[in-house]
């Protein structure tokens, strides 16, 4: 069937900012939805939040609406562009709520605008719990048995039917908390009761326990001739009981005969049948029975998902762009699949490798938050990775989430602990559990002990017994001096650190000293090597190349070879030499060619921004005739589409892996330089090696790196510079620190060297907290310092982003941020252009900038961060690399900044790009959204340390506007009127007042606790007296609770009085109440309530504030 | 131990090897039975159903190569088997067998091949023979495993280079039944099997066996007829005694051109006295050449479980264009060229448009190219069942 000529305009919607659950899948998504849609000739208008996308780069959509995903809003921008349908399954459960949001308030059928893709009542059928459930019967599917409790009687009727042991959820309590597993009657009762307590509607759910069985995924696509295709299946190495974004996956499934895999293959199709999914992608979830194979459908999802994404980069199949054609009409033989040229979209891929994904996660950032995973998903980012067996696919994966891990890494706490201890520990559903899985081994424990205590299938506990076996030997007997054997463990997927490490262990110096002697060159070393076969990483690698055993590469063709491929998407392995000598697929280009490495897994302080970064440079590069090259392992990012650079190898991240691609790709053409400051920390670490290799480095050189990143040798540059930094020190051990304290006076940053994402990072009051810090947050050593830095109070943060050629600067923008000085950058509220600082202040910065961009010899971006306290500015740091700004700024001032930075790398000039407009007549906000919500038991609060997961932007004429539409975007809308509730440090008192007062004049009722009360008395403001928690109730708890307060203005200082205050954090996090931690973010709250009404907000495209 | 002169040293623990005509030698570990075995070596892209796809008799004379590297993982069961006169003689796989995990498995993967007299090489880049089958053909070639790694190269080399090849091969009579039999088993559910047939159901179907799938006559069954399986030789007479409403032809290996020798005349003398007719694979090129089609020998034959395959022509009303994803196991294919004007093309293959389903004009007989059986693979297409039983009596 051809394209729909009835429509021709679509609306588009996004997923919003990078939350926990949605991540930038949904740009990837979104992106490949948007091109396809072009492609067939549709005007296509974008609403999305998230300024860090692909998908909102002006050139995509023909209107692009930076603007607050909430129904009245998109109500605006359907209103204003009237299209003619809207597609709402590109991004996630964000697009399918405004959607049937829009669909009830009417604003669909008013404007005239058809739903495409799912519609509104399919959309209903499979989120509605009941309504799928019913569904589910009616065409013979099983599902969980569960039942609704509103007391114990009733509990123990449905128990009845559902059977011990049972999952027990409360209803609407956060991250799940009060509910729990009972295996008896009487934890059966116990747990119902607390559930009960715990629910604000005194409700919970009582459901089946399905613990321990196997998990799976399907992803099908259907058209609307009802054709309907199987992408790919996925199976959950962890049973269920983990989320499945938190869990291990496989793809395709390993444990199902054919038999079985028809059932779920049919299940699959009938449920989309059923649903009503006309067109597009859905994902599918099973339980299997271990032990009769019992299948029970757990949900569906009619859209893309994070799922669809892995699948689509596991076969080369790009669901979404395909979901996106059948969306406006064509059916899957109508469609070419692009990876082979020849063959049509109507086909299931197969594949002839093995697929593992591991999700990261980011626990060290939540204190306070149990490490234990559930049916909550807690994971902020995932690696992929490919291999043509499984052990090499699951240790490649190991090492491509730079977590330190080299392979299957010992987990020290079990070496050596006794049976109990072990199965304890496994016992815990935590997120390093697969390690403790191969230390479980190591530690005697059999393979069915595993199975019985984990519900990991048999089949991969063998898998993993085999690497632990084989471990076992490299650490007894060295390693093997022939190339069949190291070949053997090579495509075992043993990275060469890890066989290094192995091997040290084989000529048994006790404890750490062979490890340590290792290191040294000499004799001892020498004989080591001698017995060993290797003792470092690069030995394990020179040994390899002269037993001639090194990886090739193969193509992901959605065919196992049955058809040539035209893309080239790739995967290294090692093979065996079957035709003389191991077949490689690589074929490398005669090109000129730059290499771009890319970010990794997303993690807290890493994420799509420097995604975005990563995509930019391919687009430029290939503008100006480079062949680029993409080294990637995250499956949920734009860069590791294949449509994005011209070749794409999914590979992990590190040394090992990177020198073996540019080996082959040296080998014919020319590779101008490899890129390594867009993809964050990750690449970084790796320039300093590609240089001395002699790889050329495009940009700025390794060197000015880490100029940047060395205090002492910064400190120098700052000196002969004559700028001003706060003052600093460094210590290796906790008396130093102590005297460097004492000398700039408290309080005090402290902070470990070399870190990003400010993790570990404190500010202290007092020599106790700093030794408290010392004990707890961090080691400090010869080897470790701990950076000792003049926190500077109540101090303005800026961040200006600069291009610089070499010969000359341009500033792209000056951030003010919003939130004082200590909270991270990445953390805080930030404005383009700044809101409030006077221009002589911006000037000075940007002289400072321009400055440092010289004197480094930057070649590329730079970011700088100042502090402004009194007049005065301050250097904080310099980061000569793409910063996580980029794609803000980029958005605000409307220019394609990493484009141009990528250009001026490869040996561009600024002078051949137009200059900047500076002077905007409007304001952009970028706010941070953070993930509190997931980790019940953390402090919501903001620190040096950052905690955000994404952005969202909001721009309009003025800055209170601009303002509210980052709240809005960021899921707070604030409210028009009734109780504020205010509780701030003693230093606050002064500068929150303003605030109050004109919260006061728009009507708001203020109360607060003793100290500020009587604070705000004083100034006149009739302010209520609550009670602290302390203080006994009834107390700003009970109120919250009540639902009597409608803002929270709390900030505090020092780690008693927070302590003391957390519960109203948490209390309003629950509770969904507005709180602000900062008196500066308080202000601006203050000044956007009372100056915009949300009824009366305006929508413009980018597009229109760029011309 | 001798070597042919282009050949590769043996590597030390090298206990199987696979010898192609074209001299080329492949070492890898044996598994399964010992000793060696002769055959045209082809792949299968299947990701699961590696137990059906050994034990299907259309794939007798051949040396399968799984694209999927772990072979065995859910080990073996008495079920999933196809036929168990004669099959794939061996296959060649990327990673060595480990331990089956799944409810159903009674036996290992690797016994289970040895029980079955079936050679099994481990530890080939079964990529780069599958990238080398598409370019160059499948090889005959010879499948050797010896626990103690002798191996007489030159001897498994000659013995590759003189197999005359599937080319001409009535491979058909050697693997279908040697008696008549009255088909008695039923559809597979999980947890309950195989059921029975229903001894009174009608229709009544002769199902001529040319080296069938099992499945086949199970899906017959669950259409609601009554199924008698006759040998491959088995005369128009003695079909025409057992008074069928239908008579399918089944799938199987080889040559049609060879199995049409005696197999064609019966065909069309059914297919002029308008008996309704259904053939699968093997059935299905005899139909067309009863028809007054020609076959071909396919440069590289479909062999997987993905292949799209699209509704064309007249006759499928709302469901022209529907496309089906279907379970294939061919070398030898209907040249859709050559289709006579009573012929009406009804299937074809969106891979490479070549035929994948006929419907004789004027009459009830139709065939098609690809497994609507599945087992392995995807049951889409199972309503050629219904049609065919349907439209009986």
């Amino acid at each position: 069937m051809p394209k729909r000529t009835d429509i021709s305009s679509i609306l588009v919607i996004g997923a919003g900012p990078i939350i926990i659950g949605q991540a930038c899948e949904f740009d990837y998504s979104g992106t490949q939805a948007i091109k396809a849609l072009k492609e067939e000739g549709y005007r296509v208008i974008l609403v999305n939040s998230n300024p860090a996308t692909i998908m909102t780069d002006p050139e995509f959509a023909d209107a692009t609406y930076i603007e607050p995903i909430t129904p009245e809003i998109v109500a605006k921008i359907i209103e204003k562009e009237r299209p003619d349908a809207v597609l709402p399954t590109m991004g996630g459960q964000t697009a399918l709520n405004c959607a049937l949001s829009l669909e009830s308030m009417g604003v669909l059928e008013k404007f005239g605008v058809q739903m495409i893709g799912a519609d509104a009542e399919a959309i209903d059928k499979a989120e509605d719990r009941q309504k799928f459930r019913d569904a589910m019967d009616k065409i013979g599917l099983e599902s969980a048995r569960s039942g609704v409790a509103h007391s114990v009687e009733e509990a123990q009727e449905i128990v009845k039917r559902t059977g011990l042991p049972s999952i027990i959820r409360p209803s609407f309590t956060l991250g799940g908390t009060g509910g729990g597993i009972a295996y008896n009657k009487a934890e059966f009762e116990r747990i119902v009761r607390e559930g009960l307590d715990a629910s604000p509607t005194t409700e919970v759910l009582i459901e089946e326990s399905l613990l321990g069985w196997k998990e799976y995924e399907m992803e099908v696509v259907r058209d609307r001739a009802d054709n309907c295709i199987i992408i790919c299946s996925i199976e959950n190495v962890d049973p269920m009981g983990v989320h499945t974004g938190d869990s291990i996956t496989v793809a395709p499934a390993m444990t199902l005969t054919d038999k079985e895999y028809q059932i779920m293959r049919n299940a699959s199709i009938a449920v989309l049948r059923e649903i009503g999914v006309e067109t597009g992608g859905s994902n599918v979830q099973f339980a299997v029975n271990p032990k009769d194979g019992r299948l029970i459908v757990i949900e569906m999802n009619p859209r893309v998902s994070r799922s669809s994404a892995l699948a689509s980069k596991a076969t080369g199949f790009p669901i979404a762009r395909v979901a996106a054609k059948l969306a406006v009409g064509y059916t899957l033989d109508e469609i070419t699949n692009e990876i082979t040229g020849a063959t049509p979209a109507s086909f299931e891929p197969t594949i002839d490798y093995v697929v593992t994904k591991i999700p990261r996660f980011a626990f060290e950032k939540f204190k306070g938050a149990k490490d234990e995973l559930a049916t909550a998903m807690k994971s902020v980012g995932e690696v992929m990775a490919i291999g043509r067996n499984f052990q090499e696919s699951m240790q490649k994966a190991l090492r491509g989430l730079e977590t330190d891990l080299d392979g299957f890494n010992r987990v020290a706490d079990l070496q050596g602990a006794s049976r109990d201890v072990v199965t304890g520990s496994l016992s815990k559903r935590s997120p390093d559990r697969i390690l403790k899985v191969a230390q479980a081994l190591r530690e005697g424990l059999s393979v069915e002990d595993i199975n019985q205590i984990t519900g990991y299938d048999l089949w991969f506990l063998r898998q993993i017994e085999g690497i632990i076996d084989a471990e076992k030997d490299v650490a007894e007997n060295g390693l093997p001096n022939d190339a069949a054997g190291l070949r053997r463990l090579k495509a075992m997927g043993f990275s060469d650190k890890r066989l290094a490490t192995l091997a040290v262990r084989s000529v048994g110096v006790a404890g750490g000293m062979g490890e340590t002697q290792a290191k040294r060159s000499g004799l001892l070393h020498d004989a080591l090597q001698a017995m060993a076969g290797a003792t470092s990483e690069q030995e394990v690698r020179e040994l390899r190349r002269k037993l001639g055993v090194l990886p090739v590469f193969k193509r992901i063709d959605s065919c196992a070879a049955e058809f040539e491929a035209i893309t080239p998407y790739m995967y290294s392995t090692y093979e065996a030499p079957s035709f003389g000598e191991p077949e490689d697929e690589a074929d490398p280009s005669d090109r000129k060619k730059v290499v771009i490495l890319g970010g990794g897994p997303n993690r807290i302080g890493q994420g799509i921004e420097f995604d975005y970064c990563c995509v930019h440079a391919c687009f430029a590069l290939a503008e100006v005739g480079y062949e680029t090259i993409m080294i990637n392992c995250n499956p949920e990012t734009v860069s590791t589409d294949y449509d994005t650079s011209d070749r794409l190898y999914f590979e992990p991240l590190t040394v090992e892996d990177v020198f073996e691609i540019l080996r082959v790709e040296q080998s014919n053409g020319e590779l101008a330089g490899v890129i390594v400051q867009f993809g964050g920390m990750t690449p970084l670490k790796l320039a300093q090696g590609l240089e001395d290799e002699g790889i050329p480095i495009l940009g700025t050189s390794p060197d000015a790196i880490d100029l940047a990143e060395d205090r002492e040798r910064f400190a120098k540059l700052v000196n002969k510079l004559d700028l001003k930094q706060p003052e600093n020190g460094i210590a290796y051990s906790r008396d130093e620190a102590a005297a460097v304290a004492a000398s700039i006076g408290y309080p005090v940053l402290l902070r470990p060297s070399y870190v990003l994402g400010g993790r570990a990072m404190e500010i202290v009051d007092s020599e106790a907290q700093l030794d408290d810090y010392i004990k707890t947050a961090v080691n400090v050593s010869g080897d470790s310092p701990v950076l000792v830095d003049q926190y500077l109070r109540d101090a303005i943060e800026c961040d200006v982003d600069v291009l610089c050629d070499g010969d000359q600067v341009v500033v792209a923008g000056v951030m003010q941020h919003i939130e004082e000085a200590g909270v991270h950058s990445g953390d805080s509220a930030c404005t383009i252009p700044p809101y409030s600082l006077p221009a002589d202040i911006v000037e000075e910065m940007e002289r400072q900038s321009e400055a440092l961009a010289m004197a480094l010899g930057v070649q590329g971006l730079m970011n700088v961060q100042f502090a402004v306290k009194d007049g005065e500015v301050y250097l904080i740091e310099v980061n000569p690399r793409a910063s996580r700004t980029v794609p803000f700024v980029a958005k605000a001032i409307g220019q394609p900044v990493a484009k141009i930075a990528s250009r001026v790398m490869a040996g561009e000039k600024l002078e051949s790009f137009p200059a900047f407009k500076r002077d905007l007549d409007y304001m952009a906000v970028k706010e941070a959204v953070f993930p509190f919500g997931r980790f019940p038991g953390a402090d919501p609060v903001l620190t040096p340390e950052m905690k955000s997961t994404g952005e969202v932007m909001g721009i309009d004429k003025d800055f209170p506007t601009a303002f509210l539409k980052s709240q809005l975007g960021a899921g707070v809308t604030l409210p028009e009127s009734g109780v504020v509730f205010v509780s701030v440090k003693e230093s606050d008192k002064p500068i929150v007042t303003p605030a109050i007062k004109t919260l006061v004049e728009c009507g708001f009722t203020i109360i607060a606790t003793g100290g500020t009360q009587r604070y705000l008395s004083e100034q006149g403001l009739p302010v209520e007296r609550v009670n602290k928690v302390a203080e006994g109730q009834p107390h700003i708890v009970d109120k919250m609770i009540d639902g009597e307060v409608a803002l929270v203005i709390n900030t505090t200082e020092g780690w008693q009085s927070l302590i003391d205050s957390k519960s109203i954090r948490a209390t309003a996090l629950e509770m969904k109440i507005p709180y602000y931690t900062t008196a500066a973010a308080s202000l601006a709250t203050a000044e956007a309530i009372r100056s915009v009404k949300p009824a009366a907000l305006e929508v413009r495209s980018l597009q229109d504030y760029y011309s | 131990m001798a070597s042919a002169a282009s050949s590769p040293a043996q590597p030390k623990d090298a206990t199987g090897v696979l010898v192609l005509a074209d001299g080329s030698v492949i070492w890898g570990k044996g598994f399964g039975a010992t000793g060696d075995a002769v055959g045209e070596v082809c792949f299968n892209t299947s990701m699961t159903g590696y137990q059906e796809v050994m034990t299907d008799p259309s794939y007798a004379a051949q040396i399968v190569t799984f694209t999927f590297p772990h072979i065995g993982n859910v080990g073996a069961n008495g079920e999933d088997i196809e036929g168990l006169v004669e099959s794939a003689v061996g296959c060649v796989v990327r990673e060595d067998v480990t331990p089956s995990a799944n409810f159903r498995a009674e036996q290992q993967f690797t016994e289970w091949m040895e029980a079955k007299g079936k050679i099994g090489l481990s530890g080939i880049d079964t990529r780069a023979l599958t990238r080398r089958i598409r370019l160059s053909g499948a090889p005959n070639a010879v499948i050797a495993h010896s626990p103690d790694g002798k191996f007489d190269i030159p001897a498994l080399l000659k013995r590759a280079q003189e197999w005359a090849g599937l080319e001409g091969m009535d491979l058909a009579q050697r693997v279908s039944r040697a008696d008549q039999e009255s088909w008695e088993g039923g559809y597979w559910t999980l947890g309950k099997g195989y059921g029975r047939a229903a001894r009174d159901a009608t229709p009544h179907v002769v199902a001529i066996d040319y080296g069938a799938k099992d499945n086949i006559f199970r899906n017959l069954v669950k259409a609601g007829a009554r199924v008698t399986v006759v040998p491959a030789k088995t005369s128009l007479e003695e079909i025409e005694a057992l008074k069928p409403d239908g008579v399918f032809l089944s799938n199987g290996p080889g040559d049609p051109a060879a199995t049409g020798a005696y197999a064609v005349p019966v065909i069309k003398a059914l297919l002029d006295k308008d008996v309704p007719l259904f053939g699968i694979c093997l059935g299905h090129q005899m139909l067309a050449l009863a028809a007054g089609a020609k076959t071909t020998k396919m440069h590289q034959g479909h062999r997987g479980a993905n292949h799209p395959v699209q509704r064309v022509g007249e006759g499928w009303g709302e469901t022209t264009g529907l496309v089906e994803i279907t379970s294939m196991n061919h070398g030898f294919a209907v040249d859709g060229e050559t289709l006579p004007d009573g012929v009406e093309e009804t299937h074809v293959s969106l891979f490479d448009g070549s035929n994948c389903g006929i419907a004789v004009k004027g009459k009830r007989a139709f065939g098609v190219q690809y497994h609507p059986e599945a087992s392995p693979g995807p049951q889409d297409s199972f309503y050629l069942f219904e049609k065919f039983v349907g439209g009986l009596g």
